[in-house]
């Protein structure tokens, strides 16, 4: 926690980095995952991972990708390869604040963390909780827009209920 | 629930045919009282569980809490470096005491009446055993021929099999090497006696019987149909080399199998899961590196009945423990290794490859949908049978995949075991 840093960044900053929020979750619940890779930087971290292996510091990702390719075999796999039964995914984020600002090749990069509950609906089943953590992210300017850096999905949810399809 | 459970007083006889195993009637996977029969007569006696590995518990007092069947264990490694297996419940109150996964201790200690045990599980000491002085004269305590050696903690028969560790109830098991039997040179090529390194875990819930996993994994037949990436990347398909291998008993199974380059072939003409075209973007996810351990095959997953599963597929390798729930559900965790030995890069390699591995795996997340689609079918129908007829209906090892034999066998045994 810096909060000389954080206080540095500017109110606009900080609505254009909420708003990134909005639409990577509406890209999401909209089930338009073909659109999905471009949130990320071409070289990127992207990792689901329980938080039983980011507290004891174990490297093991649910799902894991390091480039947008894989983000996008990731989105193929899941379409075209994985049987599952279809789902609604609804996210819910709160409690977004920026970590810091850091200084990386003449870049800035934002630090951001914050809260995400998703619920799962499948077809004539009820809506019930489906995974629940914390984003802990880092941003960056690429192209005249905000794209994510890193994203850590750090989730509490001890158990998962059956199999994650769908990126978080 | 109003009614009391019937109790499971004689095995009941579900129309299994005569001496095969070629139909499993539904109510083997949704039968209650069967279920609690199953603990009992499989997890709780006369077979030896998997509770984890030894790299878990590096250091004295270093302790890991999992589960035998519906109990809790917890497995412990004491002072002089030897691994224990205890039961989490304290003698006194019957309280779960050890409220951590993992953790580190020096003694256990019941949070209600501070019951304190060694890493033995020896009861150690207790509050008022002699009374409580109070105006020259002892009030309470214990009774005299209270012995604390009486009121350990259940302590449980290991059998530590290089850095894996099992464990049983059952004090008159038999020995861990005849209870691997043919298995064993399997066992010991994935497990040689090589330091572990854990890289993590996954845990799922399946809506299933668990006995469902067991067979899934006793299953070739399903790979190079349901599973894309298998069939499409050449990682496991009808057209390999391969061989099923059991022990005597058709309890445990080894599915071996060497990959080849994939691409259209015999195998894949009316395949749907088949995809010609299908190349990646960053493929460092199937950068496969053989390794001098496999001597050969690509990919051996073996199942330790009743509750584990040893996934080497090229080069990713976890332990797969199954934890029953019911008989509609079982736990699955998914404990993900390397070697000590390993390179930075390999390390990275099985991580990268995890993905095809675990709840969201390309290879795996849709083994826990079917598996939940067909406990839905056995709810539905519960006077209807399986179907497990591919190669026969009689059990033997085979030197192809194009065969359910495996299954037969884990079923020829569970009808003994369960007097059914
Ligand atoms: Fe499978």
């Amino acid at each position: 926690m810096s909060d000389a840093k954080s206080s540095a960044v500017s109110v606009e900053l900080r609505l254009r980095v909420e708003d990134l929020y909005g639409q990577y979750i509406a890209c999401l619940d909209e089930a338009r995952f073909d659109e999905w890779p471009d949130f990320f930087t071409e070289v990127c971290i992207y990792k689901v991972m329980p938080r039983e292996n980011y507290d004891r510091k174990l490297q093991l990702a649910t799902m894991a990708a390091e480039s947008r390719g894989m983000l996008i075999d990731r989105v193929y796999g899941m379409q075209n390869t994985l049987f599952h039964q279809p789902y609604y995914q609804r996210h819910i984020v709160s409690g977004l604040f920026v970590r810091g600002l850091e200084q990386a090749e003449g870049a800035q990069r934002i630090l951001t963390q914050a809260n995400y509950a998703v619920f799962r609906t499948k077809q004539n089943a009820l809506s019930e909780v489906f995974n629940v953590g914390r984003y802990i992210d880092t941003i960056v300017e690429d192209e005249g827009r905000l794209r994510f850096a890193e994203k850590w999905c750090v989730f509490d949810s001890e158990l998962i209920p059956n199999s994650m399809i769908y990126p978080i | 629930m109003n009614a009391p459970e019937p109790g499971f007083s004689a095995p009941v006889h579900w129309h299994w045919r005569e001496d095969a195993t070629s139909r499993v009637p539904y109510r083997t996977y949704t039968d209650e009282a069967l279920y609690k029969e199953e603990l009992e007569r499989i997890f709780y006696k006369g077979h030896w569980c998997y509770v984890g590995l030894a790299a878990e518990i590096p250091q004295a007092g270093d302790f890991k809490r999992t589960f035998i069947g519906e109990r809790q264990v917890i497995m412990v490694r004491d002072n002089d470096g030897a691994i224990n297996v205890v039961e989490n419940h304290c003698a006194h109150r019957g309280v779960a005491f050890c409220q951590q996964n993992f953790g580190k201790a020096k003694e256990f200690v019941c949070p209600y009446h501070q019951w304190n045990y060694d890493l033995k599980g020896n009861l150690i000491g207790l509050p008022f055993r002699r009374g409580v002085r109070q105006d020259g004269k002892i009030n309470g305590g214990m009774p005299a021929d209270f012995k604390l050696e009486d009121h350990s903690l259940t302590k449980l028969k290991v059998a530590e099999k290089n850095g894996v560790v099992f464990a049983s109830f059952d004090h008159e098991v038999e020995d861990f090497d005849s209870y691997l039997g043919e298995i064993r040179p399997w066992f010991e090529r994935a497990f040689d006696g090589r330091g572990l390194t854990i890289l993590g875990y996954s845990r799922q819930r399946i809506p299933g019987n668990w006995k469902l996993m067991q067979e899934n994994i006793k299953d070739p037949y399903h790979p190079g149909l349901l599973h894309t990436w298998f069939i499409t990347f050449g990682l496991w398909r009808a057209d390999q080399r391969s061989q099923m291998v059991m022990d005597a008993h058709g309890r445990h199974a080894a599915m071996i199998s060497r990959k080849n380059e994939g691409g259209a072939g015999e195998v894949t003409k009316g395949v749907t899961s088949f995809k010609a075209d299908m190349a990646l973007q960053d493929d460092r996810v199937l950068d496969v590196v053989p390794e001098a351990w496999w001597k050969g095959p690509s990919a051996c997953m073996q199942t330790i009945f009743p509750s584990l599963i040893i996934q080497h597929n090229v080069n990713s390798i976890s332990t797969r423990q199954i934890i029953p729930q019911g008989p509609d559900a079982f736990d699955f965790v998914w404990t993900h290794f390397g070697f000590e030995d390993d390179t930075p890069e390999m390390t990275r390699r099985r991580l990268r490859q995890a993905n095809l591995f675990g709840p969201a795996g390309f290879v795996s997340a849709d083994d826990g949908e079917v598996i939940e689609l067909s406990q839905v079918g056995f709810n539905q129908h519960p006077d209807y049978q399986t179907i497990t007829e591919l190669g026969g209906r009689e059990v033997g090892n085979t030197d192809h995949m194009v065969t359910e034999t495996l299954i037969r066998g884990m079923y020829g045994y569970y009808r003994k075991v369960m007097g059914l």
